[in-house]
């Protein structure tokens, strides 16, 4: 099967209502890999993934995938800060995904209660009164049971505690272990050095750097990473 | 209060005895009612959840509309109805005019708008939640439209419902199409407006409270079987 990587973006501006969220902004995506987005509030972060995965269009620049971008779209998957948990039980929750691709039901159900077993939750529980932990780890869930090729996390830890964190990155670490590529947003300096393969830091709209992890920890380059590494404020 | 308290009597009376006339015209009622809030509902839930979904030109213009349209004025669709179903009408070779197939028509007429409106509004609000989900899973239309619906069936359901409650109590319309015909067209609403009207204040009543514990045992009986009230969210 083709690869939907390395993703070519050019020039690539988001704008809302005048404004200009994003850009323009010029990078690969390559086909492997674990990407740390970090960046003060208000920087781009998240309008850089919705921008990538489609749910942001560009007013100027391009962004051109390996393949069709409509082929593309169904070997990606998102997780947002805030989970969409649907109005269903846990079960259909996850489930969904592949019922919407057309998969046999009972296959899908089958996947499912595997997924369901992994995370800890309870197939026939109503989904709306999880924790938020519990809540983000469906949310995780129900991405990964696509066996997406680029997965897509905004910030998917926050306001979350110790344990639900430790259980939502082994979840990322095997996903990433299997071959998906991730994208990932944080504003947790100590997450992004236990996960990251390579950062890419942004400030007001723009890539002020990307390096591989280690490289960005211990020789910043640039005077904005600098500040929010040491906890400045930065703006 | 004196006609107040011979119509509750006359009404237990009409019950406990089973009294065949008040069977027929319940039924018949029923039959009515049902019917057209299944074919309001049909049209109008797909409706509600194609105008929350899609965006076209004209799309506030025609939700304005639709919801202008809930207060239609069910003397004027009786009307409308009426011409369209007379002899002299475009559609009077069916011979429809004075059946239950026309009190049906009319009252779909007048319940559509109000299915559509209260739905449109309920998947409306699912929408905007589920937005970016349901595009990030490369959804098809028709899969966000039936996943609305199904998700947001508990608020269709009182759409529905409101639907039945207002074609149930609705007169105007189906006494100009149905002529309050005595066992062809006769229900409980036109039935209460001829016995008002005749001054027999105490059967009226008596009709009216069937009336009403007819709608109320819809009510529970839908939201019994639904179970609206028993998996709540906690």
């Amino acid at each position: 099967m083709t690869s939907i990587l390395p993703l070519k973006i050019t020039e690539a501006v988001v704008r809302k209502r005048g404004k200009r969220l994003l850009g323009p902004v010029t990078h690969v995506i390559e086909a492997s890999g674990f990407t740390i987005v970090m960046g003060p509030n208000g920087s781009g972060k998240t309008t850089f993934l919705r921008m990538m995965h489609g749910l942001e269009t560009p007013r100027q620049g391009s962004l051109v995938w390996n393949i069709d971008e409509r082929d593309a779209r169904k070997h990606q998957a998102f997780v947002f800060q805030t989970p969409i948990i649907m109005r269903r039980t846990v079960l259909q929750n996850i489930a969904y995904p592949l019922l919407v691709g057309r998969h046999d039901k009972k296959q899908a159900r089958e996947t499912a209660l595997d997924w369901i077993g992994k995370i800890g939750l309870v197939a026939d529980r109503n989904a709306q009164v999880l924790s938020g932990g519990e809540r983000q780890k469906l949310a995780i869930a129900r991405a990964l049971i696509v066996q997406p090729e680029v997965l897509f996390l905004d910030e998917p830890t926050t306001n979350l505690d110790g344990r639900s964190i430790r259980e939502i990155e082994d979840l990322l670490r095997e996903a990433f272990q299997n071959g998906t590529r991730i994208i990932m947003t944080t504003h947790d300096i100590g997450q992004a050095q236990r996960l990251a393969g390579d950062v890419m830091f942004l400030n007001r709209g723009q890539i002020c750097e990307r390096a591989p992890a280690d490289d960005f920890f211990n020789a910043t380059a640039s005077e904005e990473a600098r500040a929010f590494l040491r906890g400045d404020i930065v703006e | 209060m004196n006609d107040i308290w011979r119509g509750v009597v006359e009404a237990v009376q009409l019950i406990i005895s089973l009294d065949p006339d008040l069977i027929e015209i319940s039924l018949r009622s029923l039959q009515v009612s049902i019917t057209a809030v299944i074919i309001a509902a049909t049209i109008g839930l797909p409706l509600g959840a194609w105008l929350a979904v899609n965006r076209f030109r004209f799309r506030r213009t025609t939700i304005a509309v639709l919801n202008a349209l809930m207060g239609l004025p069910p003397v004027v669709v009786g009307l409308f109805v009426y011409i369209l179903l007379s002899r002299s009408g475009p559609f009077g070779v069916l011979g429809l005019l004075y059946t239950p197939t026309a009190m049906i028509i009319a009252q779909v007429i007048i319940v559509t708008p109000l299915i559509a409106s209260i739905a449109h509004q309920a998947i409306r609000d699912l929408w905007t939640e589920y937005h970016d989900l349901l595009i990030s899973l490369n959804t098809s239309r028709r899969q966000r439209m039936r996943t609305l619906i199904w998700d947001a069936r508990r608020a269709l359901l009182t759409a529905a419902l409101a639907g039945f409650g207002r074609a149930i109590g609705e007169v105007g319309a189906i006494m100009i199409v149905g002529g309050n015909i005595d066992h062809v067209s006769r229900v409980l609403t036109t039935a209460i407006a001829l016995e008002t009207g005749k001054g027999d204040f105490a059967l009226a009543i008596g009709l009216g409270l069937v009336l009403i514990g007819l709608a109320i045992a819809v009510n529970v009986t839908i939201h019994s079987i639904s179970q609206t009230e028993r998996t709540g969210l906690w």
